[in-house]
């Protein structure tokens, strides 16, 4: 249990890293994108502003 | 122009990462044990080439949207803590990332350590070299891994990172010591910019989302990707107010 505990750990820290949120809103993005995608919708442009977005709230709550 | 970025994202990312397994090797080697050391690396070097080796073909077998979006998501997401790490570094409000400190520290802590012997090595070395080098070497290997299989040519990633690998290692035994003088932190800020890059691009496409241009548009949002950054490092450099 302990070594799938430290398994599941390591793969968070490897890739979520310090800010989970990040992650989270990258999902939500792609989610949104493929959501425009399907509907034959331009959808290229979302990732970029998100991306904007999820970093100047992550680099705003270091900051404080 | 997709494969100049291909090779020269593992080419630096590589270049990265085996500056600091070098630093750790040096570190145990130099205060403990050569020998045990080496084993180390080679220990480390095998289960790296033994990953790369089961998953690089089975990522193959994926259709290329499907992996384009999971290996693009994951991109995405590792390229934004380097990322946000590299502009919190850059701006000051994370100290940079020395390897001459990195080796004082190593080098004490493998004074401190005791004897253990194990199959004839000093243990101790063995295990720091190879956590050091399979953790760094882990970094290389998903980036080779994602790059290549979704642009399907693995080899040429791994080209990049191997030359890297080889450069570094040179470099390490002609100087003897940490290779403090790479610009590491730059090196940093420019893997976080080409891995959000690519992540965007990939993920996006994964999606269905098609890109005005196809590849021709991965320069344009690798410039968007380097000016918000440097954008935010300007913020972040001129005082809290401006973006807190």
């Amino acid at each position: 249990m302990n070594a799938l505990r430290r398994l599941g750990t390591f793969w968070w820290d490897f890739v979520i890293g310090d800010d989970w949120r990040i992650a989270a809103g990258v999902a939500i993005a792609l989610g949104a994108t493929a959501a425009l995608a399907a509907a034959d919708e331009p959808a290229w442009w979302l990732l970029p502003i998100a991306v904007a977005t999820l970093l100047y709230f992550s680099l705003r709550r270091e900051a404080r | 122009m997709t494969a100049v970025f291909l090779v020269l994202s593992a080419f630096l990312a590589s270049a990265v990462e085996m500056v600091e397994a070098l630093t750790i090797v040096l570190a145990v080697g130099v205060t403990r044990d050569w020998r045990s050391a080496l084993s180390g690396v080679g220990a480390a070097t095998l289960s790296l080439a033994a990953i790369v080796a089961a998953l690089g073909p089975a990522l193959t077998l994926i259709p290329i949207d499907t992996l384009r979006l999971v290996v693009g998501a994951l991109l995405l997401v590792f390229g934004l803590q380097w990322l946000r790490k590299a502009i919190l570094r850059a701006s000051g409000y994370v100290s940079l990332h020395d390897e001459e400190a990195a080796f004082a520290r190593e080098t004490a802590e493998a004074r401190a350590a005791g004897l253990e012997r194990r199959a004839g090595l000093d243990w101790y070395a063995f295990t720091i070299a190879f956590k050091g080098v399979l953790l760094e070497g882990l970094e290389v290997a998903f980036i080779v891994l994602s790059f290549g299989s979704t642009q399907g040519s693995i080899p040429l990633a791994a080209l990049g990172a191997g030359v890297a690998v080889v450069l570094v290692a040179v470099a390490g035994l002609v100087a003897h010591a940490p290779l403090a003088r790479v610009p590491e932190n730059t090196l940093k800020f420019a893997v976080g910019t080409m891995l959000t890059t690519f992540g965007i691009f990939w993920a996006a496409e994964g999606t269905g989302a098609r890109w005005p241009g196809g590849d021709a548009s991965l320069p344009a949002v690798l410039g968007f990707v380097l000016l918000l950054s440097v954008a935010f490092v300007a913020l972040l450099r001129r005082g809290r107010p401006a973006i807190a």
